[in-house]
């Protein structure tokens, strides 16, 4: 994976494999505090402790039992890389919650990278699931919950090209509206890396 | 503290849309499926389906429905979609870039 949204997106794929109709992403970005946060928590299933366990070790998943792939070592390894955290909470029936704190400045970070695009795919592809998104950069803080625009909508897919295009263009300025105090990466060109 | 765009917009964008449906026959939806497990993910696929929105809106597209779904079982063919015609078979693609969209 090139980019942390795209580690979002694949940590956010297992929440709704997990039948959760509700799933909250944050993002933060600390730049006094050189730390760059992301949370990914749902009302899925849940796990087990045993469970739990064997989903942050890349090795003891065998074919047969897989739920969740290599999406979670690969996160976590991404994070421990540069000097982060990486937590995972789960109760039986309640939900998860995935939680990794980056150092900012660090060399081994990958670019946030194109996360607009990733809520997007989310928001589309799984509209049956309630998603909320929030992104804190400095002390300012964009909410979107994609509630409200559901029940506006009612019947209209959420793949109509004007929705597609409203929903696109309202988390872009929210972003933006946010970066206003500290300059961060560009969000929207997406990141290239030969590797 | 920035709020989502007007909802007043989303209001009218409703009603055009409706508008629209009432002009067009009921002849069924297309639906595309993106398959977005991990292996999906890192070989592209959100640039497919980044590929496949883009073409919706800038072709003024209202009669397709686009969904992700899981793993599908072909990691090494990846990214893989599936089209469905309305009353026709599934039909699967494999390896789709973002240019093999653009340039059909």
């Amino acid at each position: 994976m090139r980019e942390l949204a795209l580690h979002i997106l694949d940590i956010a794929e297992n929440s709704i494999s997990a039948n959760a109709d509700k799933i909250r992403i944050v993002v933060e970005e600390d730049i006094p505090k050189d730390v760059l946060r992301i949370v990914i928590e749902d009302n899925g299933k849940g796990m087990d402790q045993a469970t739990l366990e064997k989903v942050i070790d890349p090795f003891v998943t065998s074919r047969t039992t897989r739920k969740v792939g290599l999406g979670i070592p690969f996160f976590k390894s991404a994070a421990e890389a540069c000097e982060g955290t990486f937590n995972i909470h789960s109760q039986v029936e309640v939900g998860t919650k995935v939680e990794a704190s980056f150092k900012y400045s660090h060399i081994d970070r990958m670019p946030l990278g194109n996360i607009v695009e990733t809520m997007l795919t989310l928001i589309i592809g799984s509209p049956e699931v309630n998603w909320l998104f929030e992104y804190q950069n400095g002390k300012e803080r964009f909410i979107f919950d994609d509630e409200p625009i559901k029940q506006i909508l009612g019947d209209i897919p959420l793949s109509d090209p004007m929705v597609l295009k409203f929903i696109r263009t309202t988390l872009e300025e929210g972003i933006r509206n946010v970066q206003k105090e500290y300059q961060t990466e560009n969000l929207f060109v997406p990141t290239r890396v030969n590797l | 503290m920035p709020t989502i765009k007007s909802l007043d917009d989303l209001k009218r964008i409703r009603e055009e849309a409706l508008k629209k449906q009432q002009l067009k026959e009921t002849s069924g939806k297309t639906e595309v499926v993106v398959g977005m497990g991990t292996v999906g993910i890192a070989a592209g696929a959100r640039e497919t389906l980044k590929a496949i929105l883009d073409m919706i809106e800038s072709d003024n597209l209202s009669d397709i429905i686009v969904r992700q779904t899981g793993n599908i079982g072909l990691d090494s063919f990846e990214p893989i979609i599936q089209v469905i015609l309305p009353g026709e078979d599934k039909v699967t693609y494999v390896k789709v870039t973002p240019d093999m969209i653009q340039n059909n």
